[in-house]
């Protein structure tokens, strides 16, 4: 096998199915945003730490800095580009994101929300120090995760159908 | 008017202006993975550029060959230095007034310098030709340890400078010197010190460190052949500074010359400066034809685009027996690397460190900054603070605290009875700056009360005898810092970046129905500027928030500015925002007098438009306004309502803060856990309050890290340790603390809406609050300073070192 021997994939990616040729060693992230245009998902730090790159794939978060794309072959995969609703409006991580501040230059939002995506799947009524927990593998250099957590609170309610108390500061 | 007509307040609230939560228009494109980023920017033919790079801190390099590698299939060129001569570009100015080489030019200076620039068809055919190219290297001694930097024996770093007795900031008196910058006076200082009934001396090292935006240095360089014209996307703070850097590197005409800095993945400092990988990127795309990228790894990042702090400070303080202070006393090591590639204003070798006399009325003092060479990545960047201003506040807030210990003293009470008075402002302080305005006093007692300061002490003392008495194996420490910044460079008397004055610039056009597209200098990296600029316009010429269109970051667009960093978008931009925002409103004026048929004096303005003195219902929005700018102006007047302001500041703003930190420490463990942290921050008049919150949040998490455990090291040879995000702490939302906000307000006097900026005030005053809470509970059993960063392994240590591990 060279470098540069081509391997089909086909994979499920925000309800679109996609067929592809990619080297074994091109890596999920690449493929994401080189070979389907979807660059939402970010290139943090290129060795699992940072998570902006997180997606959720088969219903778990995956950091796709560290797959090949051969390793996502006959996957179901979302990015933040399949969060919106239908309708095109925000959905409730992206709407709690905005109304409680929980992002600033922006770059680790897209793999944030899709690990909260995941998280409120796990635990749709996680406590704060579950969210943190849940959270820990994204990283963000400008909220200090406060309003991150107030975000995830946010739609978390909003998905419960329960009212959002804004703890007192 | 009838039921339906809005109330004042109605309309007030319909603008969205200053003082408002409102939500930011940034997070509809960012919650939806929309933004543009560098990296998320591709041109047709485009191609990949990478580095070949050093594993030596200091070595010759006495052979480069490429020959393998351009047998790749894929790839393009390999660059040398001597590639890099045929265009002058083999070296590069920094804007410390030093040069820095571009690509490895005989020698390398520190581990992971630019050796050779890769091009290929892909980044992964890159990568692959990285690994062939063949550099031969003839290792020399290594410098890490500056302190070492100036012995007579020391090797020679730099070659070029031999000789050179002369640089930018004044004689050289050792080979591996920079400069000696000077400030204050000496003598009466010393005689301060003389005639006091106490002193302290402590050397108070801030260790290096990086500001580490998530997104990395990236660029795209393009450079059509056929007119000549040049284009650079960039993760650039500073876009029009490095418009203008290229055209005089290049020789390309300024106005030939492209940049475009689109949304950008956090800044803090990182990226103001130039680097190897943009200059590479625009010579290979000079050569190749073609669009080429260059995105640097994590790893890249951290060891090479710029450093942060590396000052080694000893503080000395004189002070009465009733703890006034008398005099103030510093010299600052400060560890260069390999170039000096500091950003700061060109006449300001050590930034604005002479801000170092603090919050307090020192009557004399007097402070010296030595530069070194070593051998470690260049840079000194203003991480998330103003220009070494962060250092600066660290050095006199840990020596406060050390001074109390000493005069057996509270520290809250000693500062206190040191603060600058309310009626000092503006107050002249001993090393050269005019406070504007402050109310120090009233904001630390606010704080006091607030948490409890006299129970806290209370229960520390308790805990302590608890300690003693072997009943618990915690200690409790409370950090207290308070902050002085000095921000918004700055006036064209004492401020410039390459001969630029540091000005800063707006422009807002009204359209014909009354929407707005406004344009600036600066360029947000998640400041939320789309959010903010558009709220001073709003209020000031009642025009709603949402329909005014903020655009920075395009070169051929925005006026000239000098960028983002050093929190002074808000004290510079955002006063040329306010006055061109005047300037319409003034001939908004005229138009609506036109209109009524009124004197322009008989006007009031009232939120959203003009209404005659004494006769309400005689008024025009400004929405009629702009379309009658367009559609029938007043006879002889232009027609159009539009305006351009460059604001050269009067002086700087002096945004301050009460910052409380209560700490518990396991000496065990080492392990430290903040119970509280208290910020109360005055950055003069507030625009957003949600976003200002958001700011404090950020740069105290940034405060944290350094203080708790970040750190760029190096080993004896020079290899950096912690070049990853496995070895360089980050905070997790784990790790990171609960933060409590709250503020007072003290406009500034001289900026057209008294605001003074907030983003880097928390970085500011955090790091202090941090390391005196650990200081502070440490010193009942016998330490004066324990250095940062504060990882539990290194208080584990401490504890060790005091005995208590038995």
């Amino acid at each position: 096998m060279s470098d540069t021997e081509q391997f089909p994939v086909t994979m499920t990616v925000n309800g679109k199915k996609v067929q592809r040729f990619v080297e074994a060693r091109t890596l999920l992230i690449h493929f994401l945003r080189e070979d389907l245009n979807l660059t939402g998902p970010h290139i943090g730090c290129e060795t699992t730490h940072c998570g902006a790159c997180t997606v959720e794939m088969n219903g778990m978060s995956v950091k796709t800095c560290t797959l090949f794309a051969v390793q996502a072959n006959g996957a179901e995969l979302t990015t933040i580009e399949g969060m919106a609703n239908p309708d095109g409006t925000l959905s409730a991580l992206q709407e709690g994101f905005r109304q409680m501040h929980g992002l600033q230059c922006g770059f680790c939002t897209p793999g944030m929300i899709m690990r909260a995506h995941t998280l409120l799947k796990e635990n749709p009524n996680p406590t704060e120090d579950e969210i943190r927990m849940g959270i820990s593998g994204n990283l963000c250099r400008c909220t200090g995760y406060q309003n991150i957590v107030k975000a995830i609170q946010y739609a978390a309610a909003k998905l419960n159908g329960t009212d959002f108390q804004e703890a007192a500061e | 008017m009838n039921d339906l007509t809005p109330t004042r307040e109605q309309r007030e609230a319909a603008l969205e202006g200053m003082g408002c939560k409102r939500k930011r228009v940034e997070d509809v494109r960012f919650t939806q993975g929309k933004g543009q980023y560098v990296d998320d920017v591709k041109l047709p033919g485009m191609v990949f550029g990478d580095f070949v790079r050093s594993p030596y801190a200091h070595a010759k390099v006495t052979k480069i060959d490429a020959t393998e590698a351009l047998k790749l299939p894929g790839v393009i060129a390999v660059l040398t230095a001597e590639d890099l001569k045929g265009v002058n570009l083999a070296w590069m100015p920094t804007l410390a007034g030093d040069v820095q080489m571009v690509l490895a030019d005989g020698k390398v200076l520190y581990q992971n310098q630019e050796v050779a620039f890769v091009v290929a068809e892909n980044r992964y055919i890159a990568d692959d030709a990285i690994q062939l190219v063949e550099v031969e290297y003839e290792e020399l001694p290594v410098i890490v340890d500056p302190f070492k930097s100036m012995d007579p024996d020391a090797p020679v770093l730099r070659p070029d400078l031999e000789g050179k007795t002369e640089g930018a900031h004044g004689p050289r008196k050792h080979h591996n010197h920079i400069f000696t910058w000077e400030v204050g006076d000496k003598d009466e200082t010393a005689r301060a010190f003389d005639e006091a009934d106490v002193t302290i001396k402590e050397k108070i090292s801030y260790h290096r460190t990086h500001p580490s935006p998530l997104e990395t240095c990236q660029c795209i360089a393009s450079m059509d052949k056929v007119k000549g014209e040049l284009t650079i996307w960039g993760t650039f703070q500073a876009p029009h500074v490095i418009r203008t850097v290229a055209s005089l590197l290049s020789t390309i005409p300024e106005h030939k010359i492209h940049v475009v800095a689109p949304d950008i993945g956090g800044g803090f400092g990182n990226k103001v400066g130039a680097y190897p990988g943009y200059i590479c990127s625009i010579v290979a795309s000079i050569v190749t034809g073609v669009p080429v990228k260059w995105v640097e790894d994590r790893m890249e990042n951290l060891s090479t685009t710029s450093f942060a702090r590396d000052y080694h400070m000893t503080a000395e303080i004189a002070a009465k027996s009733d703890g006034t202070v008398t005099g103030l006393k510093v010299h600052v090591l400060a560890d260069h690397g390999g170039f000096d590639a500091c950003a700061d204003p060109s006449k300001w070798p050590a930034g604005f460190f002479n801000i170092v006399t603090g919050s307090y009325d020192f009557p004399v003092a007097h402070l010296e900054v030595d530069g070194v060479y070593t051998n470690k990545a260049p840079g000194g960047v203003a991480y998330r603070c103003s220009f070494r201003v962060t250092e600066a506040a660290y050095c006199i807030e840990r020596a406060m605290d050390i001074l109390a210990q000493k005069l057996g003293m509270d520290p809250a009470d000693l500062r206190m009875k040191n603060f600058v008075k309310p009626e000092q402002f503006p107050y002249q302080s001993a090393l050269g700056w005019e406070y504007d305005s402050g109310d120090y006093h009233t904001a630390m007692q606010k704080v006091m009360d607030t948490i409890g300061y006299r129970e806290l002490r209370a229960e520390q003392k308790a805990k302590q005898e608890a300690f003693k008495r072997g009943e618990t194996r915690e200690i409790m420490g409370i950090g207290i810092s308070f902050f002085t910044e000095i921000v918004g460079a700055g006036p064209s008397k004492n401020c410039d970046i390459l001969g630029v004055a540091m000005f800063d610039s707006a422009e807002i056009r009204v359209h014909p129905t009354g929407s707005v597209i406004s344009r600036m200098g600066t360029k947000s990296q998640g400041q939320g500027h789309e959010t903010t600029w558009a709220q001073i316009i709003a209020t000031e010429i009642g025009i709603p928030a949402a329909d005014i269109m903020v655009e920075e970051g395009n070169t051929d667009t925005a006026p000239y500015g000098l960028g983002t960093y050093g929190s002074r978008s808000t004290p510079v931009a955002g006063a040329a925002i306010a006055l061109a925002a005047r300037k319409i409103r003034n001939k908004a004026q005229m138009i609506a007098a036109h209109m009524l048929e009124v004197s322009e004096y008989d006007l009031d303005w009232d939120v959203d438009g003009f209404q005659v003195k004494g006769n309400p219902q005689a008024r025009k929005s400004m929405k009629e306004i702009a379309w009658a700018a367009y559609h029938a102006p007043p006879p002889g007047m232009e027609p159009g309502l539009e305006a351009v302001s460059y604001y050269d500041p009067p002086n700087m703003t002096y945004p301050f803060g009460a910052y409380f930190c209560v700490m518990d420490i396991d000496v065990d463990t080492g392990v430290a856990k903040t119970r509280r942290f208290y910020a109360l921050d005055d950055c003069g008049t507030r625009i957003n309050p949600m976003i200002i919150e958001g700011q404090v949040h950020g740069g105290l998490t940034e405060a944290f890290a350094i203080a708790m455990g970040q750190e760029i090291r190096y080993d004896e040879i020079g290899n950096v340790l912690g070049a990853s995000f496995m070895d360089f702490f980050l905070p997790t939302a784990v790790e990171t603390p609960h933060w409590e906000t709250d503020y007072t307000v003290t406009p500034s006097p001289h900026h057209p809406i008294g605001a003074k900026g907030v983003g880097e005030s928390p970085n500011v005053g955090g790091v202090p609050a941090f390391s005196n809470a650990v200081n502070d509970a440490f010193q009942f059993l016998g330490s004066t300073h324990i250095q940062m960063p504060h990882d539990a392994w290194r208080l584990w240590q401490v504890a060790k070192d005091l005995g208590v591990h038995g």
